[in-house]
């Protein structure tokens, strides 16, 4: 087969957007940022502890992936796994409550911040090593094709992983296999506190498919209409049976790496231009103010709502109890496989 | 109202803190995300946020004061209107408390109802089950064959199982009967086709994965031990990896250190794995079909020297071995050795060798690690009083170890010598013959411990 080429274009953002779904957006978006930054004061406080990496800056990327999905479509992502859950859907208490390590939280408490599962809605991890999601995720495409389904799977990653040599072997196998799985690169230009610069030659990750033959595109990750429209051109050339798809979508994270980050490996002009400049939420909201989609006001409840979702979630994650002493020593081993239940 | 800024925590580990510097003042205007001050953790100096916006009322703690606890409270934040004096009063009651529900005491564990080993005796197929004779190789291509015939879901890939027909055989046919869908030849790439497999567990397949031999999921023991062992747990219950890792594992001949090396140990040592290494065929067919039934991962660990060796497999339409449930293969009174996989080649040639000197040993097969069988080893031993243990791997943190240690704990009283585990020695594998020969253990090495432990 002729190396397909990979191209730098972009997708053209605007087209088949409702005032109704620009709402959505600029709602799911800000939910996350909300929700992030009160994960960030819990931490603070103690309630929550370990690792907590935090997806501030880079709402779009998730949010306008997950337009482009259908039911049955499947998820995975690393431990910066917070934003993918509440955008697909998962319910912010039981969220909060896993991060709190309580018994309401969706791994009952056993897994934290960076290993959360939802079966019903296909949201597969939340994974702690840095770039094992990748091949995972084309798994999960592999038994998509094997049962004769038309899903398609997400697989996220950072630029960090994206050097990892299982993210190679997967590009090989899930072009060999023709699989149905879209490669989500989150470029948000450190690695921990390595930039991309200092980790690569090669910095444009979605040509890394070239050579074995994956098409791949960038994509602005502050806009969201643009990371929706590239997610459906994904979606679709996945559905149609042309195997996988590489999306490097450029986005940038306004918190450190993890919460005792003390980011001294950038400026901290760089993350405020961003901020000013770029942030993808400012962005929908003056799409929807200046094309007269939504008011003032009606923004403002929506921000209202929001504050009273995560203040909820949060007196959850507070008030749950922790997991009964008994769960020590549950869910070691399976009775019936879960997923088959 | 007037909220207290509170000490954060900034890292996992951190208790107190220095509070380095104040980068605002009192009766400064703050809004949320401005930087107010300077903290240093046990990691690095960490510039604190806030969070809310508002007028710096007062700063309880001052600048350069260390040792300040996680949630103390280091400053009063006035909303809108507000003067000074709401912090006074914001200081007067106590900090609200942040701390987690206090958890009992008292740990929970298993419950370990009676400490007397109970032996599961029953007979693993019918008395008068006609047999056939079959050699490893068969039994476990049989045991794949029929498994596939029986649910659609479970398929195999590896290197070279299909077109090759397997590097070992053991695939011989399957992609004739199964088709290239379910017959899957990789590239070499265990890291990712092992990855690739958890995924597809996770999807609802079942998964058998193939490894060349064991020294080659060294590559991808990742997935294995974070990917397949940990999910269950990890997800409280939500999703796993029903799947089987397979191939040969240990020493074959002359083939060196990298590849020549036992595993049993290594993945009995994982909480989540199930671990599987047989000996005879039957329970090489028996426990591989139990193994891809199994709603767990399994490590399944097979030897390339066994599979030639033709046994009396049941000739059965379908039957399993439990996992668990080890098999005493030659009863006596003197001595009990414990072993499993090629172990027991070792083992039963060492029990022929005894029994002409008058000591009768009684041999037993694991068969399994993970879940392991202590009843029958703590029945047998309390009647013989003596223990011998027999593997392949290396001596440190050998599986012997462990059961030596079970044995003391369970069955003190009834030892009349230490327990010796005989195991390969403590060298990675050497090529010339004559090395590689002393580097394993041995019937004769078997002997002698026997010998040592009954004291002739």
């Amino acid at each position: 087969m002729a190396a397909r080429k990979g191209s730098a274009s972009g997708a053209k953002a605007g087209a088949n957007v409702s005032a109704e779904e620009l709402k959505k957006f600029y709602h799911d978006m800000l939910l996350i940022r909300r929700f992030e930054e009160k994960a960030g004061q819990l931490y603070g406080m103690g309630l929550i502890g370990g690792f907590c990496h935090l997806y501030i800056g880079q709402e779009a990327v998730v949010v306008g992936l997950e337009a482009a999905t259908k039911e049955g479509d499947k998820r995975v992502t690393s431990y910066r796994d917070h934003g993918h859950m509440l955008a697909c859907g998962m319910d912010p208490k039981g969220v909060m409550a896993e991060l709190t390590g309580r018994e309401g939280g969706y791994s009952k408490g056993k897994g934290g911040s960076m290993h959360m599962f939802s079966k019903e809605k296909h949201f597969y991890g939340g994974h702690g090593i840095v770039g094992a999601q990748v091949p995972i995720g084309a798994g999960l495409a592999f038994s998509d094709k094997y049962k004769g389904n038309d899903n398609v799977t997400f697989a996220y990653f950072g630029d960090g992983a994206a050097n990892q040599g299982q993210v190679a072997e997967t590009y090989n196998m899930a072009e060999l296999w023709d699989l149905p799985v879209i490669f989500v690169i989150e470029n948000n230009q450190y690695a921990m506190g390595t930039s991309v610069q200092r980790a690569t030659k090669s910095p444009d990750f979605y040509e890394r498919g070239i050579a074995y033959g994956i098409e791949g595109e960038e994509v602005d990750g502050m806009d969201v209409l643009a990371v929706k429209a590239a997610g459906e051109k994904a979606v679709a050339h996945c559905r149609a049976g042309k195997g996988p798809y590489i999306l490097e979508i450029k986005t940038y994270r306004y918190r450190g790496h993890s919460m005792s980050d003390p980011a001294k490996y950038r400026t901290r002009e760089e993350v405020q231009k961003i901020r000013e400049e770029r942030d993808a939420i400012e962005h929908v909201r003056q799409l929807l103010l200046t094309g007269k989609h939504a008011t003032e006001d009606e923004l403002k409840q929506i921000d209202k709502d929001i504050k009273a979702i995560v203040n909820e979630s949060a007196d959850f994650a507070k008030e749950s109890p922790e997991p009964a002493l008994e769960e020590l020593w549950t869910d070691i081993y399976a009775e019936t496989a879960p997923q088959n239940a | 109202m007037a909220t207290k800024i509170l000490m954060p925590a900034l890292s996992p580990t951190m208790e107190e803190g220095t509070l380095a510097k104040w980068l605002k003042k009192e009766g400064d205007a703050i809004s949320a995300g401005d930087i107010i001050a300077e903290i240093e953790t046990d990691k690095a100096t960490m510039e604190f946020e806030a969070v809310d916006e508002g007028t710096l009322g007062k700063i309880l703690v001052p600048e350069g004061t260390s040792g300040v606890k996680v949630n103390d409270p280091i400053a009063v934040l006035l909303e809108e209107g507000e003067d000074a004096s709401a912090a006074e009063e914001a200081e007067a009651p106590k900090p609200e408390a942040a701390a987690a529900p206090a958890s009992a005491p008292a740990q929970a564990k298993p419950a370990e109802a009676d400490d007397m080993p109970k032996p599961d005796t029953t007979p693993d197929w019918p008395e008068g089950t006609k047999m056939k004779t079959q050699t490893v190789r068969e039994a476990l291509r049989d045991a794949m064959a029929e498994e596939m015939r029986r649910d659609e879901n479970v398929f195999l890939m590896g290197e070279e199982v299909a077109e090759y027909q397997g590097a070992y055989k053991i695939s011989q046919g399957l992609l004739d009967e199964f088709g290239a869908k379910r017959v899957i030849d990789t590239p070499i790439t265990e890291h990712g086709f092992a990855g690739l497999g958890v995924g597809a567990a996770f999807g609802g397949l079942r998964p058998i994965v193939e490894f060349m031999t064991f020294n080659f999921a060294m590559q991808a023991i990742d997935h294995i031990i974070n990917s397949a062992a940990k999910t269950l747990y990890m997800s409280g219950g939500q999703m796993g990896a029903p799947m089987v890792f397979r191939g040969p594992n240990g020493a074959a001949a002359r083939v060196g250190a990298q590849h020549s090396q036992d595993y049993g140990a290594w993945y009995a040592h994982i909480p989540g794995l199930k671990v599987v290494q047989p000996y005879s065929a039957a329970d090489a067919k028996g426990l591989l079909k139990s193994a891809i039934r199994d709603p767990n991962p399994v490590i399944f660990l097979e030897n390339e020297i066994l599979y030639g060796r033709s046994f009396e497999v049941p000739d059965l339409e379908d039957f399993t071995i439990p996992f668990g449930k080890a098999k005493i293969w030659r009863e006596g009174a003197d001595v009990t050795i414990v072993s499993w996989g090629i172990g027991m080649s070792h083992s039963l040639e060492a029990a022929e060798k005894l029994a002409k000197e008058g000591i009768e040993a009684e041999v037993i097969d694991l068969r399994t690690l993970r879940p392991v069988d202590y009843d029958t080893v703590l029945a047998s031993v309390m009647k013989t009083n003596r223990c011998v243990t027999v593997e392949e791997g290396f001596p440190v943190a050998s599986f012997g170890n462990h059961l030596s240690a079970v044995i003391m704990e369970r069955a003190f009283d009834y030892l009349d010598a230490p327990v010796i585990n005989c195991t390969g020695k403590d060298v990675p594998m050497p090529y010339a013959a004559n090395l590689e020969k002393l580097a394993l253990v041995t019937s004769d090495e078997v002997v002698e411990a026997v010998k040592k432990v009954t004291y002739r």
